[in-house]
């Protein structure tokens, strides 16, 4: 009998394991459904991109690299991010390559907290930040956003929740499940508040090419931010590159190197090959961007009407790739919903409280992909609602 | 561009109903778009495409090259819009460089393919030479990679 569970360390055996995962395991197993719960492009990385990666094969580039990445890499990131985001960063220390962004907020968060620290965030957000913080002996404070405010992060909100002991803020606009966005005049709300309680904010902004109405400001640009701001990006989105696990962080100097200590013991470097095809898709990736997001706009206005045609109240998401349709008029949790559709329809959508609490009540559905499916999805939903009691 | 066109060059299998929900018109007003379309000429018709390994087992394919003598005959025009009422062509345009039309044909096998070439092509007045090359392979067709062997099996269905 394997008892070995006994070795797993308290803070890690309490934790629950994502809903995303239990969610999968039906259905990998179920024959014709129709997903849409797949969080990534349902494109293929670009042509150029993939190519690139396979000269670095054939050139034999294939070594460790330096910790903080290639400086090749880190001089197109400090371009790229000075061009479309604003903030100047020096490529020699204040850059860091990480494996997705993902690696960069952990390195982030276990480089800034101390054991107790509570760490600020925007619920329903991305499934792994508040596991993150507790991994790291902190404590995650949620900040409700509400679907009547697109699920924009209200300062007021911000203030009411902040406590004594808050250390960080971490945001992430456009959002993952929501699509919610931060216009300039909340953004400064927010900066003002982080200035005034001193905190440190680590902005998650791997959807923002994937913008849809207005222009993505980055709270990094804002007056008296970029000392306290960590950016973090990656290619996973934008570019269609999510097997390539790469994303980067920029920031002040000092928290840069607290955050390299962590990446140079733990994972040493990000793959050769991917900095290889990061660099290409900074280079001349801008063309295909723009194209798969006027795709992925089309998709979102056809998935959006339909839910709301279908009486699944949806608000249009600004960004992302994921519609996030209110469910409760179907009588039925998030959960309950989830699957039973699944179970009756074959459709897999996400429940909205594997994004945490603020949640309930929605389910998180991907445009991500083709219309024929979108189109199949919205029929069997159709047909899942006739059944439903609440719905006669 | 017209947005029921649009759609329907992105090659996905939609037929006109799921064309309607997409764009929010109706069934009714898709067919009338395609009507319109047809009317003005734009859209001129719509097939299937077959993955050329399947066809390749009923049919052979060819591409021409014709050079022509336009003196005393009927111009460029004229012989192009001749070549192009046969049946076995399936394309032909008027080319820049060494020769001046390019000719696609399709046939049942490839003697049929050289018997069009000497005794159709070959017999039109302004016809100077012909140089002819068989399709032997297709990796890519109408915009869809046939040797693409399914590269995200390992998608998994939902993820985070």
């Amino acid at each position: 009998m394997d008892d070995s569970a006994r070795f797993v360390a308290q803070h890690v055996a309490t934790l629950p394991k994502s809903g995303i995962r239990d969610f999968f395991a039906i259905v990998s197993k179920m024959k014709d459904a129709v997903s849409l719960g797949i969080g990534e492009p349902d494109f293929i990385t670009p042509f150029h991109i993939r190519e690139a990666a396979m000269t670095a094969l054939e050139k034999g580039r294939t070594s460790y690299t330096d910790n903080r990445g290639t400086l090749a890499l880190r001089e197109e990131i400090s371009r790229y991010v000075a061009r479309h985001y604003g903030p100047e960063y020096n490529p020699e220390d204040e850059i860091l390559v990480t494996v997705g962004v993902s690696e960069a907020l952990d390195a982030l968060l276990r480089a800034t907290l101390n054991p107790g620290d509570k760490v600020l965030y925007h619920e329903p957000c991305y499934v792994s930040y508040a596991p993150s913080v507790t991994l790291c002996h902190a404590t995650p404070v949620p900040i409700r956003t509400v679907s009547s405010d697109q699920f924009a992060l209200d300062p007021a909100a911000l203030r009411a929740a902040w406590q004594p002991g808050c250390k960080v803020l971490v945001l992430n606009f456009p959002t993952n499940p929501t699509g919610g966005t931060a216009n300039r005049q909340k953004l400064e709300e927010i900066a003002k508040f982080a200035i005034e309680k001193d905190l440190l904010v680590a902005s998650d902004e791997i959807y923002s090419e994937l913008t849809f109405e207005g222009d993505h400001v980055s709270i990094a640009s804002l007056p008296g931010m970029r000392e306290r701001t960590v950016f973090l990006h990656g290619f996973s989105k934008a570019f269609a590159m999510t097997g390539f696990r790469i994303g980067y962080a920029c920031g002040p100097a000092g928290v840069i190197d607290g955050m390299l200590k962590i990446h140079q013991y733990g994972i040493m470097c990000a793959s050769i090959i991917s900095q290889e095809a990061a660099v290409e898709a900074l280079k001349n990736g801008r063309e295909s961007m723009l194209h798969m997001r006027d795709k992925y706009r089309e998709r979102r206005d056809f998935i959006v009407r339909r839910f709301n045609e279908l009486g699944l109240p949806c608000h249009l998401p600004r960004g992302a790739f994921y519609a996030f349709p209110n469910i409760t008029s179907t009588g039925l949790d998030s959960m309950t919903f989830a699957s039973q559709l699944l179970a009756a329809q074959k459709v897999a959508v996400v429940p909205g409280t594997a994004f945490g609490a603020a949640g309930a009540g929605f389910c998180r559905a991907s445009f991500s992909t083709s219309y024929e499916r979108i189109h199949e999805a919205g029929e069997r939903i159709a047909r899942f609602l006739d059944t439903l009691p609440a719905r006669k | 561009m017209n947005n029921v066109l649009k759609l329907l060059l992105e090659g996905e299998p939609l037929d006109t109903a799921q064309i309607g929900k997409i764009l929010n018109l109706g069934a009714e007003a898709v067919d009338r778009e395609l009507a319109s379309l047809r009317a003005q000429g734009i859209l001129l018709g719509m097939r299937a495409v077959l993955n050329p390994s399947y066809e390749a087992e009923r049919r052979v394919r060819a591409v021409i090259e014709i050079k022509i003598r336009t003196e005393g005959t009927g111009g460029f025009d004229g012989i192009a819009e001749r070549i192009s009422q046969f049946e076995q062509v399936e394309s032909c345009y008027l080319m820049s460089g060494g020769y001046d039309l390019l000719v696609v044909v399709t046939a049942d096998n490839l003697y049929k393919v050289a018997g069009f070439v000497h005794e159709r092509l070959a017999r039109i007045e302004g016809v100077q030479g012909t140089s002819t090359h068989f399709f032997l392979r297709a990796y890519k067709k109408d915009g869809f990679v046939v040797t693409d062997e399914g590269t995200r099996r390992d998608q998994p269905s939902v993820s985070p």
